[in-house]
């Protein structure tokens, strides 16, 4: 049982014509990662808001939060982007809903992908942001509102700015969640990393050397991405606390 | 946009569930039976004093934690032809169907998810309950088997299935080997008579009512447990 190593492969021209195949793989990491962080502005934003919100006194509120969250949480992410890329514009207005649908490659794929990675992500800083809120004594709010704080001054002072620093290390892993998740994006025709390895395996036949390439930029991203996000954390850490957030186990 | 057609829907039904669902429902519990053993055993390796095998099981987890599950998809989907070759010494891959293929992926994928899990049961358990288990004259086998594992199960039973959601989730990323699972079999329809908007629609509903009520369920018995402790 022998398979045909030819490593070689990766120096060879692409049959598109844009280079060798370690360039066209490259450019797919450089996909996959403004992907990510395209979608990851969105993800802290809306997860933010959300996530605050849920900690607020009003009912109401609470109830959509939580409504926002179940929602996006228990759909799969590949059902998502169908639903962004193929059931979403059919719901807009039809000239609206056809200059969606008939943008420029890569854009009509781009957009939803960073739409639908956005808010898939946000529900979990959301749950991140609520677990980083209530994990503070509730003496932190009280003082806040003592010294003479309006609620949102206490959030905006007092209460985010701890919160955030204790989720720091869970963030870091829904950021690198975040950077894989994006290779769901091949299904609706995005060529970020994942998706050109695959296409690679099929002008090549050389299926492993594809695959294995992927996976050491995907582990050197995962890498960078970690020591980066340390000397963040040590940069932020509040004088005095245990550095640690509890992250919820379950996960990907 | 045509009007929303109910009717194509409803002559689905019987391929959606009795082909599609069948697939997804078999692949989430077998994959997580065999994914809480394999994932089981890592974790006892991570956990060993032996630091070679404690680094090759970190290694494994750690490798299949920073890929994408879409890749590793791949990656079994080729690889499991070959293995299955190597195993029966033939000389050429050995044909498999998407369905096994499927299931080895995610029972190898997922062990590293419950691995961690485990890991933190076992971790809770207090060292005295296995000192006692040595002092009993149990060995190791026989410590874990009948003191540490059983409660460290327990405790866990609550963040297993709620990982076991996720992969029942997760197992709609077939569809990139073009599996036939519910959502497999959704996309056949949707593209077959061009009724995207109405098949991913009811594919989304369906996953979202039971998703959320096994969520819900997990939560009462978190509670539960949490009470009798």
């Amino acid at each position: 049982m022998k398979y045909p190593w030819h490593w070689h492969i990766l120096l060879e021209q692409e049959p598109g014509g844009s280079g060798t195949f370690i360039h066209y793989l490259l450019v797919g990491l450089g996909w996959s990662i403004v992907t990510a962080l395209c979608a990851w502005v969105i993800a802290l934003l809306v997860g933010s808001v959300v996530g605050t919100l849920r900690t607020t006194t009003n009912a109401w509120v609470v109830r959509i939060g939580n409504a926002y969250v179940e929602i996006f949480r228990n759909i799969p992410l590949l059902v998502q982007f169908f639903l962004w890329f193929y059931v979403f514009p059919e719901f807009l207005p039809t000239s609206i809903g056809m200059a969606v649908k008939t943008m420029p490659v890569p854009w009509v794929f781009f957009i939803p992908a960073v739409l639908c990675l956005g808010i898939f992500t946000s529900v979990r800083v959301a749950e991140q942001v609520r677990a980083g809120i209530q994990s503070l004594p509730r003496g932190q709010r009280m003082a806040g509102i003592a010294i003479g704080l309006t609620q949102s001054q206490a959030y905006r002072f007092v209460i985010l700015p701890q919160a955030f620093r204790i989720i720091m290390p869970p963030l870091t892993s829904e950021f690198m969640n975040i950077i894989k998740n994006s290779s769901v994006a091949y299904t609706i025709g995005l060529l970020e990393l994942t998706g050109r390895s695959r296409a690679m395996s099929e002008f090549t036949f050389q299926t492993f050397e594809a695959f294995a390439a992927a996976t050491v930029l995907y582990l050197l991203t995962n890498l960078v991405v970690v020591v980066g996000m340390r000397l963040l954390e040590a940069r932020v850490r509040v004088p005095g606390l245990i550095a640690a957030g509890g992250a919820p186990l379950a996960g990907h | 946009m045509s009007g929303f057609d109910w009717g194509e829907i409803e002559r689905s039904l019987p391929y959606l569930f009795k082909v599609g669902m069948v697939f997804t429902v078999e692949l989430t519990l077998l994959a997580m039976a065999g994914g809480i053993v394999f994932g089981t055993l890592l974790a006892m390796m991570r956990l060993s004093s032996h630091r070679v095998v404690s680094g090759v099981a970190g290694a494994y987890v750690n490798l299949m934690r920073s890929i994408p599950l879409v890749l590793v998809i791949f990656w079994f989907f080729f690889l499991v032809p070959y293995i299955g070759g190597w195993i029966t010494r033939s000389n050429q891959p050995v044909q498999v169907g998407v369905f096994l293929s499927a299931l080895v992926t995610f029972t190898m994928f997922e062990a590293a998810y419950y691995c961690e899990i485990m890991r933190a049961g076992i971790q809770s358990i207090a060292r005295g309950q296995v000192w006692s288990g040595y002092a009993l004259g149990l060995n190791y086998w026989q410590t874990m088997g009948h003191i540490v594992l059983p409660q460290a199960f327990r405790n866990m039973v609550p963040v297993l299935l709620t990982q076991t959601i996720i992969l029942f989730q997760d197992t709609s990323l077939v569809y990139v080997i073009s599996a036939t699972d519910f959502l497999g079999a959704a996309a056949k329809i949707a593209n077959r008579d061009y009724r995207l908007v109405e098949m991913y629609s009811f594919a989304a509903v369906v996953y979202f009512v039971i998703s959320f009520s096994l969520s819900y369920v997990v939560k009462r018995l978190q509670a539960k447990i949490a009470v009798l402790r």
